[in-house]
């Protein structure tokens, strides 16, 4: 009965300590994933923030800016422009 | 239990006689009662509050390691069709202090934070001399600045994370994506009209949190947050831009006090651009006039003039009373009716009614008007969407005026055929263009993206005086027509001037209305783009003259950003002489 008694405390020594074990393992796990998270929200803000740099830079005003002056691009005259005329339309 | 157990009482201790008490037996049973008993009270006040009254020390252990957290959720963006970016939301931090904490700084440390936050040392001191419990030192600071501030470990001195709004193409599209205040609501423009949509939801989760502030565990249910939906607009924002600098040009070189452009889509009734000038940056709105932010295009009305005579033309057309060569008698370039008298600018002996459209008559217009009765005239407008609010769901949209038919006079009728006397909004005006683009019905106007490939309208004229008014139309950018500058080259356009005086007190002032609203490409319409320029006052003031030139602009370049195929003979287009083709 004695034997018994003393094997089943050990047995109950030993879940206790798995418990407190796996649950602590558990928390760092768990710590991970917040970190993961929190990082993922900072991307996800940053992502934001690089659109908004990306739509400032690509305002049409400064795309024009620059395709006139730095470029020198010119919308083409008439004359120059041709059209492909689609097979069997006649004009 | 030990007493249990005991074979004898009283004897065991020691086997000396001496020391043999007489005791008697109920007194140790008595000592173990009471003691029993005092157990039994223990147990059971340990039952009451581990199981009956438990709430308040749950709560107070609760209080110990766990912690809501609210999970903050964004407002939706705003885009135009293709996507670009017209308004759109990033997280800041706004800087708050406990003024009695926060005076305990030293002054290097005082000196720090001004600096960082961009306040003069002695402006800080002044937020933090205040007896509140609570002040804001700043707001909306970048997260970058924030996190220097936490780092400094400041007495006193918190954060709250909070959202800034930003619009990149800024004044471009101020009056019709609108602004929002510090604390996201939507104040103005499409910001206000979609708050419901575009307000995202907090959500919140609890957490048990261990001595360090990290997050352990979650505990229950948590709320996901739910992120404002995105709106989309059918703006075009390449359109947008050629209106709006075409516009801006227009009006700075004319003089004018204000003016709007608004590009509709014929198939869909799609808004792709809608600016108004003066306007204002929404990223910054300090020293904002009402007169800035108005939207022009929709709250406001006027009265459209001449760009109305081709309705009046059409309804002629459409009951069979007029043909498209119909000689109308407009000699001596003047009519009487009543005592009042309407005169032509150029005085005409006779037009067809396809001239008078080109050459802008009055008296031509209001002969046709008076030859038809004022109820089918009056449900011609009504059927335009005269009268009636547009129902875009802007903020402020009006309907104009249209008064109803049993009270007209014929003067009122007269006027009314040539645009005065009734009232409307330029998004008005330039919807009602839609029926000569199509085929004589008119379909609702759209500030959302329509991913139908076409609208079925409403019917106002048949197809074939829809076609026949289209010819007209072209007329008017023709030699011989009023608008020679409204012509766009490479392809065929047509639309109608109008000059309006102004009203002013209910008296018509020596002010002007300029506008233009046109079609392209004449031979399968894909936009109406309307024009309005108010007040120009550089010399010249008609509107094929002022409003023409901006209407070639934006129609040429929207016709080419759309990739829409030229359809006019190149050779004769680029030397502009497309003579009297019908």
């Amino acid at each position: 009965m004695f034997r018994l008694n003393l094997f089943l405390l050990l047995i109950v020594v030993f879940c206790a300590l798995a418990v407190v074990t796996s649950q602590h393992r558990g928390r760092k796990l768990f710590q991970a994933l917040e970190a993961e998270q929190e990082k993922v929200r900072q991307l996800d803000i940053e992502f934001g923030q690089l659109q908004i740099e990306m739509s400032t830079w690509a305002t049409h005003p400064r795309v024009e800016k620059i395709a006139r002056e730095r470029l020198r691009m010119v919308v083409p005259p008439l004359q120059q422009v041709s059209r492909p005329v689609p097979v069997g339309e006649v004009r | 239990m030990v007493v249990r157990r005991r074979p004898q009482r009283g004897h065991r201790y020691t086997e000396s006689p001496i020391l043999e008490l007489a005791l008697q037996g109920w007194r140790s049973r008595m000592v173990g009662l009471l003691l029993m008993a005092a157990f039994l009270v223990l147990l059971m006040r340990a039952f009451y509050l581990q199981v009956i009254n438990n709430d308040f020390l749950q709560e107070k252990g609760d209080s110990r390691y766990l912690r809501d957290i609210e999970i903050s959720a964004s407002r939706g963006k705003v885009t135009d069709r293709n996507g670009d970016m017209l308004a759109v939301s990033t997280p800041m931090r706004s800087i708050w202090a406990i003024p009695s904490d926060a005076r305990t700084m030293s002054g290097e440390q005082k000196r720090q934070l001004a600096e960082l936050v961009e306040l003069k040392p002695r402006e800080l001191d002044a937020r933090l001399a205040s007896e509140k419990n609570f002040v804001f030192v700043k707001r909306q600071v970048p997260p970058q600045v924030a996190e220097q501030i936490a780092a400094l470990k400041l007495p006193g001195i918190h954060q709250e994370k909070e959202y800034r709004r930003f619009y990149p193409a800024g004044e471009m599209t101020a009056h019709l994506v609108g602004f929002t205040g510090v604390d996201d609501k939507g104040l103005e423009g499409v910001e206000l009209a979609f708050q419901q949509a575009l307000l995202g939801r907090a959500g919140a989760r609890t957490v048990i949190r261990d001595r360090r502030g990290n997050i352990i565990e979650d505990v229950g249910a948590t709320r996901p947050p739910r992120d404002g939906s995105d709106v989309v607009l059918a703006i075009d924002s390449k359109i947008q831009y050629l209106a709006y600098s075409h516009l801006k040009a227009t009006v700075t070189e004319s003089k004018a006090k204000g003016g709007g452009v608004v590009v509709l889509d014929t198939r869909t009734g799609e808004i792709l651009a809608l600016v108004n000038w003066p306007t204002y940056n929404p990223n910054n709105r300090a020293r904002l006039s009402g007169e800035q932010l108005r939207n022009r295009a929709v709250t406001d009305t006027f009265e459209p003039g001449s760009t109305l005579k081709p309705f009046t033309v059409a309804l002629g057309l459409e009951k069979g009373k007029y043909r498209y060569d119909t000689v109308v008698d407009v000699s001596p370039g003047r009519i009487n009716i009543g005592r009042a008298v309407i005169s032509d600018v150029h005085p005409h002996k006779e037009l067809t009614v396809a001239q008078i459209v080109q050459k802008s008559s009055n008296v031509g217009t209001t002969k046709m008007a008076l030859s038809m009765p004022p109820e089918a005239m009056w449900e011609m407008f009504d059927n335009l969407g005269f009268g009636k609010s547009p129902q875009l769901g802007f903020p402020g949209e009006v309907g104009g005026r249209l008064r109803a038919w049993k009270n007209w006079r014929p003067i009122e009728q007269a006027t009314m055929s040539y645009g005065h006397g009734i009232s409307m909004s330029l998004i008005q005006l330039a919807r009602a263009y839609t029926v000569f683009a199509r085929d004589g019905d008119i379909v609702p106007a759209s500030l959302l993206r329509v991913d139908a490939p076409a609208v079925r309208g409403q019917p106002v004229f048949s197809a074939q005086t829809a076609r026949e008014l289209r010819a007209m139309l072209e007329l008017v950018v023709m030699p011989g027509g009023t608008a020679l500058k409204a012509a766009v080259p490479g392809y065929r356009v047509g639309g109608k001037t109008g000059t309006a005086h102004k009203l002013e007190g209910g008296v018509y002032a020596n002010k002007y209305i300029a506008s233009f609203v046109g079609i392209a490409p004449i031979s399968n319409p894909r936009l109406v783009v309307a024009v309005m320029i108010d007040e120009p006052s550089a010399g010249q003031y008609y509107g094929g003259q002022i409003a023409g030139p901006v209407f070639s602009g934006v129609m040429g370049g929207a016709l080419r950003t759309l990739g829409v195929p030229p359809d006019a003979p190149v050779q004769v287009a680029a030397l502009n002489e497309d003579k009297g083709r019908m």
